[in-house]
């Protein structure tokens, strides 16, 4: 490893916040999905830092594996973006509040 | 290490556009340059499948999925609520958390004691680190769990799917079907009343 590990840990955390804020700022579903696809990649980056760190590839099996959860994840809740459309005709979360109780 | 200096900026600066992007369409085009950063990335981190997969599945899947909902939802009347609103109200605390947890997390990793990497790759894994041949071997015999686990989550994925997007088909069961799944269903309990 050229690059230090600290170098990539301290890139996927920030990279992982800047999802966070997504998720909590933004109020269109879309881009609260892409943002939870910033911090699933973000913890990519880190398994396959330190996969390459100790040469291990366990670490590029559950990137895998992360990667499969994201396209799950983007496939339902798309899904569930345009279910909530069809009925309501708006795209916005704070909305959205069936279950609100 | 100049390669990762410019390949970080350019990571970070097209998930920052992501967030930030008043359309969701400029959003995908940003997350599109993120994704190929990352494939990057894995490609110097001598992880090859995984940055093919990167490109494929994220860019190639995934982004045309969300392209798709997009023009799927800007063709009718609702128009997109556009902008960050809740960004005065939570600005400045989540800045605040963002910078803690960030020096936590910094701090943490530079105070543990670096151990050595093992300078070659342990017994058993005779082919080049990080190939396709690697991967594979270890994705079918050693990590298979993972790999049937991968297989369970895409099913239940498409079981969501087809469950939330046939919402509107007929749901009505035909009379007669109807009356002989009563039917059936009284005989079976007083058959289980009878044991």
């Amino acid at each position: 490893m050229a690059v230090p590990i600290l170098n990539y840990v301290a890139l996927a955390s920030v990279m992982f916040f800047i999802g966070v804020i997504g998720v909590i700022v933004r109020r269109n579903p879309l881009v609260m999905l892409m943002s939870i696809e910033l911090i699933f990649n973000a913890a990519n980056l880190l398994f396959i830092a330190f996969s390459r760190l100790w040469l291990q590839n366990a670490g590029h099996i559950f990137a895998f594996l992360v990667i499969t959860v994201a396209a799950a994840e983007a496939a339902i809740g798309l899904a569930i973006v345009v279910t909530t459309f069809r009925d309501e005709k708006h795209v916005d979360v704070d909305e959205a509040r069936a279950l609100h109780g | 290490m100049i390669a990762f200096w410019v390949l970080a900026v350019v990571l970070l600066g097209s998930a920052v556009w992501t967030v930030s992007a008043q359309k969701p369409v400029y959003s995908v085009v940003a997350l599109l340059l993120n994704f190929a950063t990352l494939a990057v990335f894995y490609l110097t981190l001598s992880a090859e499948f995984l940055a093919v997969i990167q490109i494929i599945v994220y860019s190639g899947a995934i982004l045309i999925l969300f392209v798709f909902v997009i023009a799927l939802l800007s063709s009718g009347v609702g128009p997109f609520s556009i902008g960050p609103d809740r960004m005065p109200k939570i600005g400045v605390p989540a800045a605040i958390v963002v910078l803690a947890a960030l020096g936590a997390l910094v701090y943490a990793v530079s105070s543990v004691p670096h151990a050595v990497a093992p300078a070659t790759p342990p017994a058993g894994t005779a082919d080049a680190f990080g190939s396709v041949a690697d991967f594979g071997k270890a994705l079918f015999t050693v990590q298979l769990l993972p790999f049937e686990v991968t297989a369970l989550i895409l099913m239940v994925a498409v079981i969501g799917v087809i469950t939330l997007g046939g919402e509107q088909m007929q749901r009505v069961t035909p009379p007669r079907l109807q009356a002989r799944t009563d039917r059936a269903m009284r005989e079976a309990i007083v058959r289980a009343g009878d044991d």
